[in-house]
């Protein structure tokens, strides 16, 4: 078993940088389109299924070409993590469930789930194919 | 000043999720990404805590742990493409990506409603 190894403070900078970011990016969404209450949390389905999309685009994107180092903690762990969330997800669809809104609730759930994955699907195909540079 | 609150909990969240990472994917638990499902089951439970007692504690709390931190401690974009990733791993790949799903989803809800039960009374 590997021992862990130091973790270079550049990067922590700019995971804390992109989880800032992002985090302020889904503030700002959810402010300006917010969910009514026990209404369909249309603001955070779209946050998550963007993040997602642009996720698998840069993961593609990063394997299959040489970029900077910094690249994928700051734009990946940072900016879409931090934009990205699963505890909103899981505490508005707790408060359908909860509110004896199961179908809306079901539907929520389904929709974040499938079109995560679809989206991830989408944005690794828009990166077209191409050898990483030797 | 709310905008603050939220960018300084969502740079601390999405360091913690990038250090819980590293430091559960040194374990020998693969192929399940459990430094996600980690992530997502804290910050689900946390948030949980937060908001069973919503409205009793001070302003301060929603835009810094709510939104910021949980929201950035936990990731659905990385949960997303990790079980892509493991669906694409024939059919044995498949069978961890379901469980990937079905461990992340149940133990997310029941992590949430735990901490709203928990949670201080309004």
């Amino acid at each position: 078993m590997s021992r862990p190894r130091q973790v270079a403070p550049d990067v922590l900078l700019v995971v804390a940088a992109g989880g800032a970011l992002g985090a302020a990016a889904r503030y700002g969404l959810t402010t300006a389109w917010p969910t009514p209450p026990l209404g369909f949390p249309w603001a955070t389905l779209v946050i998550n299924l963007l993040g997602c999309a642009l996720l698998g685009a840069l993961m593609q994107a990063v394997t299959t070409r040489s970029s900077h180092r910094l690249l994928p903690p700051f734009l990946g762990t940072g900016i879409l993590g931090g934009f990205t969330t699963f505890s909103a997800y899981a505490s508005e669809g707790w408060q359908l469930f909860t509110a004896g809104r199961t179908a809306l609730g079901m539907a929520y759930l389904v929709a974040t789930l499938a079109g995560g994955l679809a989206a991830v699907r989408i944005g690794v195909r828009a990166v077209p194919q191409r050898q990483k540079q030797p | 000043m709310t905008l603050m609150l939220v960018m300084i909990g969502g740079a601390l969240g999405a360091l913690c999720r990038f250090l819980v990472d590293r430091a559960v994917n040194l374990l020998p638990f693969r192929p399940l990404p459990w430094g996600t499902i980690t992530a997502n089951i804290t910050g689900s439970l946390l948030l949980g805590l937060i908001s069973g007692g919503a409205g009793s504690q001070p302003g301060w709390v929603g835009p810094l742990i709510a939104t910021g931190f949980c929201g950035a401690l936990t990731t659905y974009s990385t949960f997303s493409y990790e079980t892509l990733r493991l669906a694409q791993n024939g059919p044995t790949g498949r069978n961890w990506a379901l469980l990937n799903v079905a461990a992340t989803l149940a133990a997310g809800f029941g992590a949430f409603g735990l901490g709203w039960y928990l949670g201080p009374a309004p």
